[in-house]
């Protein structure tokens, strides 16, 4: 095993991959020596430019569409096909030959996440790619992109810390493993999103953090990206006299983002327009939704402005003549974003279920409740609990109906918009001053954009021993179905039991017991369990057995699938197993069917084909 | 790319006035003769140990064009005759050309004033002053040093960050037709 020269901290996030590292020679303690990594890609057809982000498209163009010269890379690849910045441009304009949003693809549980499905709804001509090849595409480019700049120090080579929402379940993150597995990764770790906001934080702050936060905290991370939500609950203990940091809760995966928001104001306008006789086209519709977000970030950061113009140009050579103009007003924007997604709403409230039409479009399962606030109210009300256990945390209020963070990090570029930051705090203060809990505090002075790259940069370099960590292992406790002995009923499905094989807060690189019991695999046949997962769970250990639970505290996953491969057994016969969980230094669940005679053992894998 | 690009029928002009300038001009027919043809400009004729014009290569130049146009409609802007309409639809147009071409200016250069001096403040250039970064202007007489007011602080080009063209790539296309199927 080579010594790595740099921890790299990857966001590959669902919008915009981001890179940066540390340098392990040079960084002692508190000085951390870290840069950004600009990404050299084409910006235009001939024109290669290092932008400090990679947007996560990929165009698949016509073979007839591009020049082959015009698509050289630095590293004198020739790219079949296109990422990054031209891949986004040339996508807005022929979306049947765009794939975007793969990540959010990578845990959409109905679907074979291995399977060429992306561009939805492409041509046949397109070749399609699995959200799992998308997602090798854009760590191929960024190791080609940082091997060029690095020749003496390949990426593979190097310590990579990889971000993942914290709410991605087992197979994603798997699925997001095998992808750096793909490319080469040798020392790979996965590092959950907030966690890795919360760790530039640190860093920013050098060795303040601790004066800043103090035994009895509970630090809530929202996370608010381009196209999801990810929420953390990390609270603040005491080890032998120095204070440590425990991820106690994640929330669930949320697709709302900041893409959503800007989509919301480009429609409002879009409707105004509607009004006074102008309708818009698809491509009007992208830059007026383009010119939103700009005048959104002015009308948020700036109170005294009342409107912004908001101009769409005409998509011919006559500029002038066929510009749109209108503007974007305080009220509207006032209207939209904040009292659109995050709406003053009690503690109580919870995120509204719409009812899924029969005959769905093969799509993402976008969140049908865009309030923010009412997620959130609906995660602190989940894990009203989280810190029950915990030492230095017997103050906390009993009678609370929801969990009382007391500090607040935000992440993510949508949080610019200083007036979100603000509502989302009174909100929360409401919540608070309703049961007599003290106001939150809000933790400043992390890069709202580059975060999380930054902080997966710095976590590599903190679990090489130069900085505080973040305990936290599995936030969940994994059960798998089993069926209960019972005499058949016509009818009637024998009634399904979870039995505990992962408990709440595992930690990498750690193994879980055996449990008791024992499961039947078919020798020679594929053999499927159904899977769960509980975030709220905390103290089901190996072997518990959940007879009934509410839908609330147990959530479906994807089911698991073993095979018995029939070498020295007769196909057909059933061989007793137990199931063991484990989870690896890189952070994926893995889990392996052992049975009661013999040391051999198999592993057992997520079902990421989707639904039959 | 070291030449500049010359159409068939630049060439073909360039050609016969050649041909003309040979015939007629027995100076210009004995330099042909000389291993290099260092200026097409013909009536040119500098003596080696004078300063040299250069030509400037055009590909920069199509670059940036073609950037303005991407981002900020430029060259949309100035094709079109704007008398035949109404400052407000001018203005609209503007909003698109200012704010595009700014941020592709903005990303590609990164700009500092010449002098930190404010505008309007009294300053004395010493002798030996760089002539090509600060200009005197009104009562330009006696030797430096100078005293004077500064009217404009100027602008100086800190950095640049042209994207790299491929080889090959044709930069005389600033915007492509576009055609929707």
């Amino acid at each position: 095993m080579s010594e790595s020269r740099y921890s790299v901290g990857i966001d590959l996030g669902t919008t915009h991959c981001v890179l940066s590292h540390v340098d392990l020679n040079q960084s002692e303690r508190e000085e951390v020596i870290q840069e950004m990594v600009r990404i050299p890609q084409l910006t235009g057809p001939g024109a290669v430019e290092e932008r400090l982000a990679l947007p996560s498209f990929v165009y698949l163009p016509h073979p007839d569409e591009l020049a082959p010269d015009d698509l050289t890379l630095p590293w004198g690849a020739q790219a079949s096909l296109l990422v990054g910045e031209l891949a986004r441009q040339l996508g807005s304009r022929t979306p049947i030959r765009l794939v975007s949003s793969a990540k959010s693809w990578l845990c959409h549980p109905a679907v074979d996440r291995r399977a060429a499905i992306l561009p939805v709804g492409a041509p046949e001509e397109v070749e399609s790619l699995s959200p799992l090849q998308a997602s090798i595409h854009y760590l191929e480019h960024l190791t080609a992109a940082w091997d060029h700049q690095n020749p003496d120090h390949p990426l593979a080579q190097q310590s990579v810390t990889l971000t993942v929402p914290a709410s991605f379940d087992p197979a994603a993150r798997e699925l997001t493993a095998e992808a750096a597995a793909a490319v080469g990764f040798q020392h790979l770790t996965l590092l959950e999103e907030p966690q890795a906001a919360l760790y530039s934080w640190i860093q920013a702050n050098g060795g303040n953090w601790r004066k800043q936060v103090k035994l009895g905290d509970v630090i809530l991370v929202i996370d608010l990206g381009g196209g999801t939500t990810d929420l953390s609950l990390i609270a603040v203990t005491e080890q032998n006299g120095s204070l440590e940091l425990n991820r106690i809760a994640v929330g669930d995966h949320i697709l709302l983002g900041g893409d959503n928001m800007d989509l919301a104001l480009a429609h409002v306008v879009k409707t105004k327009l509607a009004a006074q006789g102008t309708s818009l086209d698809m491509w009007q519709l992208q830059a007026l939704t383009h010119g939103c977000r700009t005048a959104k970030e002015t009308l948020l950061l700036d109170t005294s402005v009342d409107s912004v113009p908001v101009v769409v140009p005409s998509r011919s050579s006559r500029l002038i003549g066929g510009t749109i103009s209108t503007e974007l007003t305080r009220d509207e924007v006032t209207q939209a974003l904040i009292e659109g997604f995050f709406p003053h709403v009690e503690a109580s409230a919870r995120p509204a279920q719409r009812a899924r039409t029969a005959l769905t479009k093969l799509g993402l399962p976008y969140a049908q409740d865009a309030a923010v606030t009412r997620h959130l109210a609906a995660f602190l009300g989940r894990q009203v609990g989280a810190t029950h256990d915990l030492p230095g945390f017997e103050d906390a209020a009993s009678n609370a109906s929801f969990l009382h963070p007391t500090a607040v990090l935000f992440n993510g570029g949508v949080f610019k918009a200083r007036q979100l930051v603000e509502r989302t705090l009174d909100v929360l203060n409401n919540w608070l001053a309703a049961e007599q809990a003290p106001p939150v505090r809000l933790l400043e002075g992390a890069d709202l954009d580059m975060a999380v790259a930054r902080g997966a940069a710095y976590y590599g370099y903190a679990r090489s021993g130069g900085g505080v960590r973040i305990r936290g292992g599995t936030a969940k406790a994994y059960y798998v179905g089993v069926e209960s002995a019972m005499p058949a009923v016509p009818g009637m499905e024998p009634p399904l039991q979870a039995l505990c094989i992962a408990p709440f807060g595992m930690e990498e690189g750690t193994e879980a017991d055996l449990p008791p019991q024992e499961v039947g695999l078919v020798v020679g046949e594929q053999v499927r369990f159904r899977f769960f997962g509980s975030s709220v769970r905390r103290d089901d250990q190996v072997g518990t057995v959940l007879e009934d639970w509410s839908p609330e505290e147990i959530e479906n996953l994807e089911d698991i699938e073993a095979n018995l491969p029939a070498e020295g057994r007769t196909p057909g016969e059933v061989v007793p197993v137990r199931l063991r969980a484990a989870v690896t230094e890189v952070g994926t669940l893995r889990l392996e069917a052992v049975p009661s005679s013999g040391n051999e053992s198999w592993k057992v894998e997520f079902d990421v084909r989707g639904e039959d | 790319m070291s030449e500049p690009n010359l159409s068939f029928l630049n060439r073909l002009v360039l050609a016969f006035s050649a041909f003309w300038q040979i015939l007629t001009n027995t100076e210009f027919a004995v330099r042909m003769t000389g291993p290099q043809l260092s200026a097409p400009e013909p009536t040119a004729t500098p003596a080696p140990s004078k300063p040299v014009l250069q030509e400037t290569l055009p590909d920069s130049a199509l670059q940036l064009l073609g950037l303005l146009q991407q981002e900020g409609r430029f060259v949309d802007f100035l094709q079109e005759d704007v008398s035949q309409f109404s400052d407000a639809e001018i203005g609209g147009a503007a909003r698109v050309v200012h704010e595009g071409c700014r941020k592709a200016v903005h990303e590609h250069f990164k700009f500092e004033p010449v002098r930190e001096e404010a505008e309007g403040a009294r300053l004395t250039l010493a002798e030996g002053f760089d002539a090509a970064s600060v200009r005197l202007t009104g009562n330009v007489v006696g030797s430096p040093p100078f005293t004077g007011t500064l009217k404009h602080h100027g602008w100086r080009v800190a950095e640049i960050n042209l994207p790299k063209l491929t080889q090959g790539h044709e930069v005389r296309i600033v915007a492509p037709a576009e055609v929707e199927l």
